[in-house]
């Protein structure tokens, strides 16, 4: 496999061909913020908090999706990105409701860790304080909507992972959640089998294990890539 | 089907002909407004006084739909506009002296002096529902032409020198699109045919496969030839029922023919096409996401790289066209490219279709050479506002923006309007008058965005919401100087971070109004309402 050689942030860096700029960067510790990417499932770059700017493009590129250029020039970490960034999360908080106080996520939640990460001291935009409904139904887990920050992790991970394809999203835009088979409560979800990869997913505490209070939840998120490792044989 | 047995049903189509022809559109505005029912009491009218010279012919959008339903005589060309039924048979009888009870309307005017008919040429001429009228009109000879006369490299250097770029909006050109699906491998490829025309106000697509839908088809045939591609789709919403049926009666003649099909002229190229119909999604008209929605899946955007020309339907090599586009494809064949490079503006060639929407006299279909100006087509083919002064005018729906009435002198090309902070866009054109106000037309652009986002990236589901909150805001007099600052932070925002065209433009509206307009703004911060006429 032919190597590339190209720079992030004045700093030279090798990948194998193929890689995108996320991997490359993070094999090299470069950090590039992320919420909808998740090791083992496909990329969609939909989040944007990984766009970056290359040198000679006009626009933004997601640099999960991105696939490394021979000599390409990368910046990850300029004024303008910083800000965006910070915007996008203050647009998730005030999108829905999300109250860490009362999380079951609290203290392991990828959305208030980039919140810090991006140095979120308060969300500038109004808080839009949708109704969204809670759905315990099924006898272990549940989903919170107020939660869901929609970066479709439990879409993917079930459908590709699993291969059961339960979870899908229905609606558009600010209206679209994600659902179980036909918008069936999940626990009439009959596609459903249990697994628990959607839990493992969630970046937040959308999706939870009942029984779960407050700040209690943690997640081993890599028994995902780990299972899709051992699948593909890639020890 | 050969080349003579072509010419023969032109032939006999031309020998049926009668010496005074009624054309009566049959386009959906028109039919809205009772064309049908007018239709049919001209033929008994004519039944009625027993004139076998004169026959009744339903034909597509002739243009000027505001004064519909139209009713044209040849060879006399006398226009009578707003015609009801009880109207037929005074027409009818004004053939032999009588005085007609329909206003006349002058076909003389502007409006349609100043038009260049190229993609329309049929238009309002021919049969829609007939394929035998379109053969009459020279259809189907270029495609001829291309399979036994041309290599596909040819076609596509016949499109390259004509200079056309995509009338879908952004204006790609469309021979370098050809030539990247053609060289692309791929064990199949596929030629989509985008009728997914969603802006507000916008209906030149509706109106192109209502009046002339083989044309749209000639078209895609010639561009599959030229890609090496058999499939094609017609991806065409939900809301254009009349459309649809004219385009499966077009593709059903067209296969029995042998015109579609396998073994198109006995030339050993085969191609398909099949209709796809959207489920009202405007963003089903970005590409990837239209792409999705024929593959059966949720209509979303992905990133592009890779574009459709190497990775489309199903992970093959996909051509994507606007109607527009499609249709200017035959009568570039048959004049050559130098005749349409001839034609329109520098550095955009050949004609533009436009919806003339608004506060306008005569609102309609209108296609005029690129590079006229905005003035002649509002004040000169449009007659102007009925009442006030031009403010503004609105190109591009959503993803467009509002050009103020000093500006009215910018000519009609892809890069003069694109400078005044404007798009192209698909041909939607909306005059305003002196009685709108701009934040409410910013406000209306928003909510339609924010309606249509998919959901899927955050910049454009939450910064659409988030900026329709603060219009909100901004309207109801509860808004300061920072929060105008911080909505103009957020437009640049969600422009350079959304995934797809619909977030990326969606604050266009916004921006092009706080440049031109900004007082509004101001004045409504302020708690007062601007001096807009009539003001609520």
């Amino acid at each position: 496999m032919a190597a590339r050689t190209f720079t992030i942030n004045d700093q030279l860096i090798s990948a194998r061909e193929g890689e995108t700029i996320l991997q490359a960067a993070r094999e090299h510790g470069i950090s590039i913020p992320t919420l909808c990417h998740l090791d083992g499932v496909s990329s969609v770059g939909a989040c944007r908090l990984c766009l970056v700017e290359i040198e000679g493009s006009r626009v933004l590129r997601p640099a999960c999706v991105t696939p490394v250029v021979e000599e390409m020039i990368v910046r990850t970490d300029t004024e303008r990105l910083r800000e965006y960034r910070r915007m996008i999360i203050e647009l998730l908080f005030a999108e829905r409701n999300h109250v860490c106080a009362v999380c079951v996520a609290n203290g392991h939640c990828e959305l208030q860790d980039l919140a810090i990460a991006v140095g979120m001291d308060h969300v500038r935009f109004d808080y839009a304080f949708p109704r969204c409904d809670v759905d315990i139904s099924h006898p272990l887990f549940g989903i919170d909507h107020n939660r869901c920050v929609l970066c479709t992790r439990c879409v993917r991970v079930c459908d590709e992972v699993e291969g059961v394809h339960t979870w899908d999203v229905a609606g558009r835009g600010a209206d679209a959640r994600v659902i179980t088979d036909m918008r069936q409560p999940w626990g009439e979800a009959r596609s459903c089998t249990s697994c628990g990869k959607c839990v493992l997913a969630c970046p937040t505490g959308a999706i939870f294990r009942r029984g779960a209070t407050v700040g209690e939840m943690e997640r081993d998120r890599h028994k995902i890539a780990y299972i899709v490792a051992a699948r593909e044989q890639r020890w | 089907m050969d080349i003579s047995e072509l010419l023969a049903i032109a032939e006999h189509e031309n020998a049926l002909r009668r010496p005074i022809g009624i054309r009566c559109c049959t386009a959906l505005g028109c039919q809205s407004a009772g064309a049908l029912s007018l239709k049919q009491r001209l033929e008994e009218a004519v039944a009625e006084v027993d004139r076998t010279d004169i026959e009744v012919i339903g034909v597509g959008c002739m243009g000027l739909c505001g004064h519909g339903p139209l009713v044209q005589v040849d060879p006399h060309g006398v226009l009578y506009e707003h015609v009801r039924a009880a109207d037929a048979p005074s027409i009818v009888a004004a053939l032999d002296g009588g005085e007609a009870t329909a206003p006349q309307g002058d076909p003389q005017h502007p409006f349609f002096t100043l038009q260049k008919r190229i993609v329309l040429e049929n238009s309002g001429m021919i049969d829609p529902e007939r394929i035998e009228s379109y053969i009459a009109a020279g259809g189907y000879q270029a495609l001829y032409h291309v399979l036994h006369d041309m290599t596909p490299a040819e076609v596509i250097d016949v499109v390259t020198r004509s200079g056309l770029r995509g009338r879908g909006g952004a204006g790609y050109p469309t021979g370098l699109k050809w030539a990247t699906v053609a060289k692309s491998h791929g064990d199949r490829k596929y030629v989509v045919c985008n009728a997914d025309e969603g802006d507000p106000g916008a209906f030149m697509d509706r109106s192109i496969i209502e009046s002339d839908p083989h044309k749209v088809l000639e078209g895609m045939a010639i561009a599959a030839y030229a890609v090496g591609a058999d499939q094609g789709y017609v991806y065409v919403r939900a809301e254009y029922p009349l459309a649809i049926q004219r385009l499966q009666r077009a593709i059903a003649q067209a296969r029995r023919l042998g015109l579609l099909g396998a073994q198109i002229f006995d030339a050993g190229f085969t191609f398909r096409v099949d209709i796809r119909v959207g489920a009202g999604a405007f963003v089903c008209g970005e590409e990837t996401a239209l792409m999705a929605s024929i593959e059966g899946r949720r209509g979303q955007p992905r990133p592009r790289p890779p574009y459709p020309a190497e990775s489309g339907l199903w992970g093959r090599p996909t051509l994507i066209n606007n109607v527009e586009t499609f249709a200017n494809i035959p009568p570039i064949i048959r004049n050559g490219a130098e005749w349409f490079a001839a034609i329109g503006a520098e550095t955009s060639k050949g004609t533009k279709v436009f919806a003339l929407t608004g506060k306008i006299r005569h609102t309609g279909l209108i296609e005029v050479p690129m590079g006229v100006t905005l003035r002649q087509i509002v004040e000169d083919m449009g007659g102007g506002v009925p009442e006030g002064r031009v403010k503004a005018v609105q190109t591009g729906g959503p993803s467009g923006g509002c050009i103020p009435a000093a500006l009215l002198d910018t000519p009609v090309d892809y890069e003069s309007l694109q400078r005044v902070g404007s798009i192209m866009g698909s041909g939607g054109m909306v005059v305003m008058d002196d009685a709108t106000n701009m934040v409410d037309v910013a406000h209306f652009y928003m909510e339609f965005c924010k309606d249509e986002s998919c959901g899927k990236c955050i910049p454009c589901r939450a910064g659409t919401a988030q900026m329709l909150h603060m219009l909100d805001l901004i309207r109801s007099g509860q808004a300061t100087a920072a929060d105008l600052a911080q909505l103009e932070q957020l437009c640049l925002m969600v422009k350079e971070t959304s995934l797809c065209g619909l977030g990326q433009s969606a604050p266009n509206p916004v921006l092009s109004t706080m440049k031109y307009f900004r007082e509004e703004y101001e004045a409504l911060v302020r708690g007062e309402r601007s001096e807009v006429r009539g003001q609520r």
